[in-house]
């Protein structure tokens, strides 16, 4: 069933931070062979997590781990067959036989992704699937992952949400506005999204060189036009 | 205390935190006590204390346990009630002289309530999440609960407390496991 090194696995990986945390999980029980990634030109991708999904590729080189990416147009349901593709290209360069992802509640996406791992005859891990979401960030912070608010989509956040680092202080924030404001403390009900710059399997981290802000009525969006690698 | 059967290709899994942690968290919040082990390191000693077991459910790919049903015998003497979750329904069937064959569910569909059950949603039909690859035809004698288009999503033994459903309760359907937690309270008064 699996080989004596674990499985090889392939995780999916929008950038943000659930699909990291994924990773850093699947790491500990079995081998991550790769990371896929779909880029979708949809900013609003029923799938994929879009602000800042072209720094998969650094965040990839920083953990030392191979990418394949393939691009979307983002079409509900026809964007499937794409994530289907860029899984197929890594079982053939990565030999991976399953796939993780960081879903957290949605069953849409799980729901989604299982079938295409059953028609690929692909084992589908969600290692956060239902976890419980204040342990869940709580470990996130505890672990050393670096992960920075990317994009805001709704009331209370405002505009110097934009690009803060996920730390015990952001996260009594988000407490509040969970109990407050009834957003999901995740984000899993797209209420924000992040971008992780660190984490405790990169070998070196991300750094921002140059972004830019859009902000208007609780929606917002940090766009990093420019980032590097650099030692830790 | 409940016992949570951890019923994945290997003990400390990948999927136990998919599996056996959302069943947890129920059991939990519901303010008992629990402890888990996988079935293959399963010791007499381990089921002292316990009013309830929750046999839990595996990957869609996962059908390892269904290659190893011996390791389950124990079930047969068992007193206290047991849920069996999907890969943990299956094994009550293939325990209990019942059948699994390939049948394969995934995502939200309709289970109708046949046979009301106070296990189950008390609505005639609910939404639940599935999960599986294989679908049970039960032992001779036991009473269906419940079915969807699919199969048989609902079972439990004609005299005893053990009960089977092939959909994952965790998943928007807490209540069937905080029912369940509430009868092992009341079978051990």
């Amino acid at each position: 069933m699996t080989s004596v090194n674990g499985m090889r696995l392939g995780v999916l990986c929008s950038g943000g931070k659930d699909s990291l945390f994924a990773c850093y999980l699947a790491m500990q029980k079995e081998e991550v062979a790769c990371l896929i990634s779909v880029r979708s030109r949809n900013e609003e991708s029923y799938m994929f997590h879009i602000p800042n999904v072209h720094l998969v590729p650094l965040q990839a080189e920083a953990a030392g781990l191979p990418l394949v990416t393939v691009e979307t147009e983002g079409i509900e349901e026809a964007e499937l067959s794409d994530l289907s593709r860029a899984i197929c290209l890594a079982v053939e360069r990565h030999g991976i036989e399953g796939v993780v992802t960081g879903a957290l509640l949605s069953v849409y996406q799980a729901t989604r992704i299982q079938r295409i791992c059953r028609d690929l005859d692909l084992w589908c891990f969600n290692p956060l699937w239902y976890t419980d979401q204040e342990a869940y960030m709580e470990l996130l912070v505890e672990a050393g992952f670096r992960a920075v608010v990317t994009g805001v989509f709704s009331a209370p956040f405002n505009a110097a949400w934009l690009g803060r680092m996920i730390d015990q202080e952001a996260l009594k924030d988000l407490k509040q506005y969970a109990r407050k404001h009834r957003i999901t403390l995740t984000g899993e009900g797209g209420e924000y999204e992040t971008l992780v710059l660190d984490a405790p399997f990169f070998a070196r981290r991300i750094v921002i060189e140059e972004s830019t802000e859009e902000y208007f009525n609780y929606r917002g969006i940090l766009r990093v036009r420019r980032a590097s690698l650099e030692a830790k | 205390m409940i016992f949570l059967l951890d019923l994945s290709y290997r003990a400390h899994s990948l999927s136990r935190d998919e599996f056996v942690g959302p069943v947890a968290r129920i059991v939990s919040r519901a303010g008992q006590e629990w402890r888990e082990t996988h079935f293959s390191e399963i010791r007499s000693d381990d089921l002292k204390g316990a009013i309830g077991i929750i046999l839990c459910g595996t990957a869609l790919k996962d059908n390892l346990f269904a290659a190893r049903v011996q390791e389950f015998s124990w079930l047969r003497n068992i007193s206290v009630p047991v849920l069996g979750i999907c890969a943990g329904m299956q094994i009550l069937c293939l325990v209990f002289g019942g059948t699994i064959r390939p049948g394969c569910e995934i995502g939200m569909t309709t289970v109708r309530a046949d046979t009301p059950d106070p296990l189950l949603p008390g609505s005639p039909a609910f939404q639940a999440y599935e999960l599986h690859s294989f679908t049970c035809d039960p032992p001779q004698g036991w009473v269906v609960m419940a079915v969807s288009d699919s199969g048989v999503q609902a079972v439990r033994h004609p005299d005893r407390p053990l009960y089977g459903v092939m959909f994952h309760p965790e998943v928007r359907n807490d209540g069937v496991v905080e029912r369940f937690l509430s009868l092992c309270q009341e079978k051990d008064r």
